[in-house]
């Protein structure tokens, strides 16, 4: 089992290792993620029925949404 | 006022991050396919130029897919914030397709991709084979389950809507799996993602034949992709057929608009070239009836006479009903059940859809004041009518058309792009069986103008899915302006401002490091 975990251990870090364009696409793609999901999703894309505590009071206010007269 | 205006920026913010996602999606899928061909030519005939060969292609892929990976998680943030009310009323039967699509895109991609891009001189080649097709079919494995989560909002099958929840529950997994507009939608968008990834190879193919380089490599890139993309622009024709089929059964105003199509007819010709009278289509959206009955639908156009009906109806003297038809209803259509029935005006619907409404209120109410005989009244109109229950929230005529003319017109230019396409693709194999591909500099020119105008012809026909279903989120049951939160619009519009800023620094990081590996070509591996 060590024997294996390690094998597959060697095998990305070699891979990484080797890279050449693969470095600056995984500097986007860290830079990207960080963007996405520590300031778009924690600053601008909350979950807009977080505020309630239970699902009951989250189906209360999809009801009262879909029913209301100004819809 | 507001609510508009929110509705219209959550919309452009939703419009903006899926078009800017399906710049990468396809390519993903396309090149893909078309790597693991090419290794499948390595493996088999176990020469190092197709090694080097899916090792150039496989940077291209690679830069693609770094750079739109997870850009479809925006989509999802979306839901939450900006369309609660619809990420709650679609439930589970939107929640599993994208819970299957993130488990195989996330094992099956980045398993077998950390194999296709380390595993060189470690597996076995057949290994490494396995592994490359794998990913290309884990790409095409992912896009179903999204497609089928897009086409059930297209058309909504194997639920029920349980009013104490206010959800709509999955009821026959298979159903929502297999519905027929999700196959079909699978394999036109599949298929158009091959067409696409071919053509990027054999336009970058191209550019290579133009700087007279590397010719072996690219003849065998371009015929390979020529070939690739000649089977998959005739299945994509095929497949679109039988789009133009579903619209036209489950969502008739989307076949309308498509066709500029004001007042139907028996044995409905079909507008090949065209332009609109947007003087009419004005006139319907500024309530001036008078204005709309004497405009003309069209200043020009070139019809193939029938052609309509039988595309919509496999019956060349088919009714094929147009905006205004569909609007006063009264006319005759066959059901799901393949029953003749007369159709509801868009006024009987509207006032269906109240009760439906003020039925799942007044349920409600009833339930949390323990009066069950009141609730159950309230559940029996609310089932009876549930099937025009978006309806409610219209108010006139306008509410229900989408935007004709940029329906139309890109319906247009996707058909005729793909049309193009299809003449590209037998022109580059008669060129390289002339063997003229490498001399012929026009040719070559075209094939590399022809990458930007595959892109369009995608994106176009993605404008006449989601934009002629308007405004519908949910066909029939929920409209877009009942789908949003009530978040400010002020910061919807601060995102949209963002994701424009973050999406062009995306697109030209991509398009300065995808310049940077052609120019560097298949000789640096």
């Amino acid at each position: 089992m060590t024997i294996v975990l390690k094998r597959i251990w060697l095998f990305y870090y070699e891979g990484f290792r080797s890279m050449t364009l693969g470095k600056t696409l995984w500097v986007i793609i860290l830079i990207k993620l960080f963007i996405m999901f520590f300031i778009l999703k924690v600053f601008f894309f909350r979950d807009e029925l977080r505020v309630y505590d239970n699902e009951q009071e989250k189906q209360q206010h999809i009801i009262h949404e879909l029913t209301l007269e100004k819809r | 006022m507001f609510l508009t205006t929110l509705t219209d920026l959550s919309r452009l913010q939703f419009a903006l991050t899926a078009m800017f996602h399906w710049i990468f999606v396809p390519l993903t899928i396309g090149l893909g396919f078309i790597i693991a061909i090419m290794e499948t030519y390595y493996v088999r005939s176990g020469k190092d130029f197709w090694k080097r060969t899916v090792k150039f292609w496989m940077n291209v892929f690679a830069v693609n897919f770094a750079i739109g990976i997870a850009t479809g998680i925006i989509l999802e943030f979306q839901f939450g914030t900006n369309w609660s009310n619809y990420a709650w009323f679609v439930g589970d039967i939107f929640g599993a397709p994208l819970a299957i699509e993130g488990i195989i895109a996330f094992f099956m991609e980045s398993t077998f991709f950390a194999i296709m891009f380390f595993g060189w001189n470690k597996v076995s080649k057949n290994a490494h084979l396995t592994s490359t097709w794998l990913v290309a079919l884990g790409t095409a494995i992912s896009a179903y389950w999204i497609l089928v989560a897009n086409a059930w909002m297209q058309y909504p099958a194997g639920m029920e809507f349980n009013p104490d929840t206010a959800r709509n529950e999955m009821v026959n997994f298979w159903a929502v799996a297999t519905s027929p507009v999700a196959v079909n939608k699978f394999l036109h968008t599949i298929l158009n993602a091959f067409v696409l990834g071919a053509v990027v190879v054999v336009g970058i193919s191209a550019w290579y034949l133009k700087k007279k380089r590397e010719e072996e490599f690219s003849r065998k890139s371009i015929k390979i992709a020529a070939i690739f993309g000649l089977v998959s622009i005739l299945l994509l024709i095929y497949t679109g057929d039988g789009s133009a089929y579903h619209v036209a059964q489950k969502q008739p105003m989307k076949l309308a608009a498509m066709e500029g199509l004001y007042d139907g007819q028996n044995g409905t010709q079909l507008v090949a070239i065209g332009i609109l009278n947007n003087k009419k289509f004005k006139a319907l959206r500024d309530n001036d009836s008078l204005g709309f009955e004497l405009e003309k639908p069209y200043v020009f156009q070139i019809s193939v006479p029938k052609a309509l009906s039988l595309l919509g109806y496999r019956d060349v003297n088919a009714f094929v009903p147009g905006i205004n038809d569909i609007i006063k209803g009264g006319y005759k259509y066959k059901d799901s059940t393949g029953n003749y029935v007369t159709a509801q005006s868009l006024e009987e619907k509207i006032l269906s859809g109240r009760i439906a409404i003020n039925a799942l209120a007044s349920y409600n109410k009833a339930k949390n004041a323990g009066d069950e005989d009141g609730a159950s009244a309230s559940k029996k109109d609310l089932q009876e009518n549930f099937k025009n229950f978006g309806y409610g929230y219209l108010k006139e005529s306008k509410d229900i058309v989408p935007n004709v003319p940029l329906v139309f017109y890109s319906f247009r230019i996707m058909v005729l792009l793909g049309g193009y396409f299809l003449l590209f693709f037998i022109l580059t194999l008669w060129l390289e069986q002339k063997e003229k591909i490498g001399r012929c500099k026009w040719y070559q020119n075209l094939a590399i103008i022809s990458i930007p105008l595959v892109y369009i012809c995608s994106q176009a026909g993605w404008i006449v899915a989601e934009v002629g279903r308007q405004p519908w989120t949910i066909q029939d049951l929920l409209p877009v302006q009942a789908s949003v939160s009530g978040v400010s619009s002020s910061a919807v519009l601060t995102t949209v401002i963002l994701f424009f800023v973050l999406f062009s620094v995306l697109l030209t990081a991509e398009i300065s490091i995808l310049l940077k590996v052609i120019k560097k070509g298949p000789a640096s591996n």
